[in-house]
């Protein structure tokens, strides 16, 4: 089956030849009509439209973005806080920063819609520290349209009033996780916040409640504003409505970003079509279809079982090149689609080296604050580094393995699974290939690339 | 008595057994009611829960309802509601219980848990228990043998970080050791409301440290210390001087002002080692300023008084209390009562009072207050002196009485417990023209002028009890022998009662107390021995009217100016 044209709704302008990110020529194209329309109608109209899209998170969670509104507290009487989050940082995931750089006002506008429906009067982009020219682009971008009455007070002449504000990042992975986000917005170092208490739709920014969408997520909120939820519901397959934009990395001939409807295209119409298939004379080897904390996937493994076709249950026999990419899907044989960050590795991919690397940034990353993660992280990547630098030891797979099961599960923040998965599904998918380094190392090339 | 008012409370189930708790409890603490002990590290009862070293993770599951119906859904096999387990463990500290929880504190899933936390928390720390001073006190050695493997899986290199950090003046810090649980951080910004600790850098290369040009240097800062569950901050005093076990503990009460901060000596062979708070959720939770325990010091100091003198020349005991007997018949009596001595003392030296038909006067110690566990009143026991009758009103400083009477001649003869008549503001000519008892611990310009010294006892070496400033008698026990030479006050006064012709009263604090109790209207109920070591509220509102010299502290508010 050929794979489906690309369907561009969030990446519509994104490398269009001609096509600049001022707001002139975002209201050529169009812009803002969905905001004059919105500011029009009730708010809890556009809350209604959310729901009825079934709009997932695009952050990497995939939570139910119109569930993650209704759990708002709105009976606090405390200020209700936005914040996007832009701290983009997943390896692997380069979406958001195209929005930022080429279509800011894409994002402020879906930001102000967003902030319209639940009530906001203050909204923060939350930008990653390593992204300078996407906080000067944004902050330009929110004083054209403060200027021109689609930010700040009175918007539009409605009496609605509200503010953005672009705040840079500390420069860490964890200032993404949102409550991590929030103290580090805060002031503070970016330490996830235990839950319970601290739910972000209760006590979030300053204690307030706060709403923590992705940016893309945002965009697709402005889409949704624009045609209806309905509308929207139905592109993409049922429980993965919309578009999702692919972030492919790796040893394919083409990699890039790719925006299709969820769920039509299969991870091999990706990357054999898409994307061009393999460098000449090699082989996929592996794929981690999410960002570099999901599991990967190991080419030429079967993935049976029932999956929900309608209302029928229906046996499924996918080889990786089969599995639909979509939330539900690639969960169902063990990974995630997370934050659409596709790595790909071919057969001149030595897993134990690529894990090293792997290990070596979540150890970086660790905020310090919980045993597991802090001790686990840095342990994983003790025994892999020294396996690729010293001596490896054949025991040293099951120990990694071990190490890693210790982890998932029992921290206070979602990084103990992103810094765990990795390890836990290489040791699974190629645990020959750790127990065979010692040997498999005396034969590789000495002048191969040095790990961190 | 007044009711505490009933609590609301929830009934959760914690391995198989039904408790009721007071709402908003935690697992931890819940689970402590039904001795069942939930191993952590970064909570603390008296600090927020921070959640991070997850030691105390449980399995938790609610009972089953009905999504749609909300009725129970009932599980066949037992015939009770079944439960739904969360397949993740939880944190203890962080879970407040709710209706119908059910919590596991050692099933599978937790005993695999805390191997995990017990082994990374391991794989970092030095493991210089042999070198360590927390050696037998520390978390990590005992719950590394409760809950531990046993062994270690870790060859790579461990972290190294800095040693022998002086974080001020009473603290220093093993960064090595540290395992990160934030609870001097959380204390030194709540508690001691001085925040000066922090972590930099991060992941497992997080190190604690003082914030730029910063110390942790307030009188609270040894509290770090104590709640550090590992030996990663340590007092400098107390460092390399002995091994906790074998360390004798004894209850005490700090003497450093009114607030009767609950406290702990802990000595060997007759020797303090150190000086360390004791839970009382009614008067200092677990905290106690560091002041306060640098007072063992006075104990071995050089300027103790040894010697039983008379006229300056050495003499035995009972010579010295004729010669005292003698000074106190011939009349023009002034007694000098001290807002230090115990219950006991103070109703003795009313009795010899009595006996002598004068009033007693007392001195009194004020300076500012911290609002926390040191009080404006620096005595800890005038409210004593109060309820004995010693004395009818609140003490001045200085003795301005006295000292016209001495200079009118109306005293011939002073006797002072324990208080330095010249820092009461008596001239060195006004001693001059009086014959002095001196009843103390250490040498002052009253003992160096007084005709007759007996050595008494420090509050560390005797029985008895204060009562604080919110009328809370509270008791203490002798902890170390005194030196030799130095005798019980209680002892000194009966003596010099029975000289001067009155009956013998006992002189131990058990005897002495049936007496007490039949003469004191406030203590007729009690006994020595059944005074709880929490201490008991007395009936203030005979005194409620005085004007206390008092300030807010930890847990206590002056009542309302009238």
């Amino acid at each position: 089956m050929p794979a489906p044209a690309q369907t561009r709704v969030i990446f519509k302008h994104i490398d269009e030849a001609g096509y600049t990110n001022d707001l002139g020529c975002y209201l050529r194209h169009g812009g803002y009509e969905t905001l004059k329309k919105s500011v029009a109608r009730p708010p809890a109209d556009l809350i209604e439209e959310v729901k009825k899209s079934g709009l997932r998170g695009r952050g990497g969670a995939g939570f139910p973005c119109g569930v993650k509104w209704s759990l708002v507290d709105r009976k606090s009487g405390k200020p209700i806080y936005l914040i996007v989050n832009a701290d983009e940082s997943e390896p692997g995931t380069f979406k958001d920063r195209y929005i930022m750089h080429q279509d800011p006002h894409q994002l402020i506008e879906g930001t102000i819609i967003s902030c319209f429906a639940n009530n906001v009067k203050q909204a923060y982009i939350y930008i990653r520290g390593e992204m300078p020219e996407g906080a000067r682009i944004l902050e330009k971008a929110i004083a054209e349209a403060r200027a021109a009455n689609f930010v700040g007070p009175n918007i539009l002449g409605t009496g609605y009033s509200c503010e953005i504000y672009v705040h840079r990042g500390a420069g860490a992975y964890i200032c993404g996780e949102e409550t991590g986000l929030i103290e580090s917005l805060e002031g503070k170092r970016a330490n996830p916040r235990i839950k319970p208490p601290y739910f972000p739709a209760v006590l979030g920014l300053y204690q307030c409640p706060t709403i923590v969408n992705n940016v893309e997520t945002l965009c697709q909120v402005k889409h949704i504003a624009e045609i209806g939820g309905e509308a929207y519901a139905k592109s993409g397959t049922p429980g993965n409505t919309g578009t999702r934009i692919f972030c492919v990395s790796g040893h394919v001939q083409r990699p890039g970003y790719y925006e299709f409807p969820a769920g039509t295209i299969t991870m091999g119409q990706l990357l054999n079509e898409v994307c061009g298939g393999p460098l000449p004379g090699r082989t996929f080897k592996a794929v981690i279809p999410g960002g570099s904390s999901a599991k990967v996937l190991r080419f030429g493994e079967r993935y049976k079982g029932k999956r929900k076709a309608g209302a029928d249950m229906v046996d499924y026999d996918w080889g990786v090149e089969d599995v639909p990419m979509d939330f539900d899907s690639l969960a169902m044989i063990g990974s995630m689609g997370g934050s659409g960050g596709v790595i790909v590795m071919d057969d001149s991919v030595n897993m134990v080296e690529a894990l090293a690397n792997i290990n070596a940034f979540y150890q970086h990353e660790s905020c310090g604050q919980c045993t597991p993660c802090r001790e686990g992280s840095l342990w994983m990547k003790k025994i892999s580094s020294r396996m690729v630098h010293g001596d490896a030891r054949k025991e040293d797979a099951a120990l990694l393995k071990s190490v890693a099961d210790q982890i998932p599960g029992r921290t206070i923040c979602a990084f103990g699974e992103a810094c765990s998965w990795p390890t836990q599904s290489f040791l699974i998918k190629f645990k020959d290939e750790f127990e065979g380094y010692a040997e498999a190392k005396k034969s590789l090339p000495a002048d191969r690339l040095a790990l961190v | 008595m007044i009711a505490a008012p009933k609590p609301d409370l929830v009934t959760v189930n914690i391995d198989g057994v039904d408790i009721a708790v007071p709402k908003g409890t935690n697992v931890i603490e819940a689970a402590k009611q039904l001795q069942k002990d939930v191993p952590h590290y970064c909570y603390h009862p008296k600090l927020t829960v921070a959640g991070n070293c997850r030691m105390c993770m449980v399995e938790m599951g609610m009972p089953a309802v009905d999504p749609a119906t909300k009725a129970p859904v009932m599980d066949a096999a037992t015939g009770k509601q079944k439960i739904n387990w969360i397949p993740r463990p939880q944190i203890g500290c962080g879970t407040t219980v709710a209706p119908g929880m059910h919590i596991k504190t050692s099933s599978p899933m937790v005993k695999d848990a805390r191997e995990g936390v017990m082994e990374f928390l391991l794989v970092n720390h030095p493991l210089d228990c042999p070198i360590c001073d927390q050696a037998g006190e520390c978390k990590l050695q005992e719950q590394a043998t409760g809950y531990g493997r046993g062994y270690s899986r870790f060859i790579e290199e461990k972290n190294v970080k800095p040693k022998r950090t002086q974080l001020g003046p009473r603290v220093t810090l093993d960064d090595e050791r540290c395992i990160l649980c934030s609870r001097c951080v959380r204390f030194s910004k709540e508690i001691a409301q001085d925040d000066v600790l922090g972590f930099v850098d991060r992941g497992s290369y997080s190190t604690l440290t003082c914030h730029p040009g910063k110390k942790l240097e307030n009188n609270y800062s040894l509290n770090t210390v104590d709640i550090c569950p590992v030996g990663a901050l340590t007092s400098t005093d107390f460092r390399f001087k002995m091994r906790v076990w074998f360390l004798k503990q004894t209850n005490t009460i700090d003497i450093e002002s009114s607030v009767g901060v609950n406290a702990m000596v802990w000595s060997r062979e007759g020797v303090i080692y150190r000086l360390t708070p004791r839970r009382n959720d009614e008067v200092n939770d677990t905290w106690m300023a560091d002041s306060g325990r640098l007072l063992y010091k006075q104990v071995a100091a050089a300027d103790r008084l040894g010697a039983v003198a008379v006229n300056g020349a050495a003499s035995s005991h009972d010579s010295a209390i004729n010669a005292a007997a003698e000074l106190l018949k011939a009349g023009s009596v002034a007694l000098v009562g001290s807002g230090r001595a115990s219950v006991e003392e103070q109703f003795l030296l009313k009795k010899l009072a009595d006996q002598l038909g004068v009033n007693a006067s007392l001195v009194a110690r004020t300076a500012a207050g911290d609002k926390l566990l040191i009080s404006a009143d620096r005595n800890p026991n005038v409210r004593g002196a109060l309820v004995t009758g010693l004395v009818s009103a609140l003490p001045a400083a200085q003795l301005t009485q006295l000292a016209a009477d001495i200079d009118a001649g109306k005293v011939k003869t002073v006797l002072s417990h324990g208080e330095d008549l010249v820092a009461a503001g008596l001239t060195a000519a006004q001693l001059a023209k009086v014959s002095i008892i001196y009843l103390g611990t250490h040498v002052n310009p009253t003992s160096a002028a007084a005709k007759v010294v007996v050595p008494t006892l420090h509050t560390f070496e005797k029985a008895g009890t204060f009562v604080n400033q919110q009328f809370r008698i509270q008791k203490f026990a002798a902890a170390v022998p005194g030196p030799q030479g130095a005798s019980n006050d209680l002892m000194v006064l009966a003596k010099l009662l029975s000289a001067l012709g009155a009956a013998a009263p006992a002189s131990d604090v058990h005897g002495l107390w049936t007496t007490l109790a039949a003469a004191v209207p406030a203590l007729a109920t009690m006994l020595y021995k059944n005074i709880p070591e929490t201490g008991l509220l007395l009936d203030a509102t005979p005194w409620a009217g005085l004007p206390f010299v008092e300030g807010e502290t930890l847990k206590f508010k002056p009542a309302a100016a009238a």
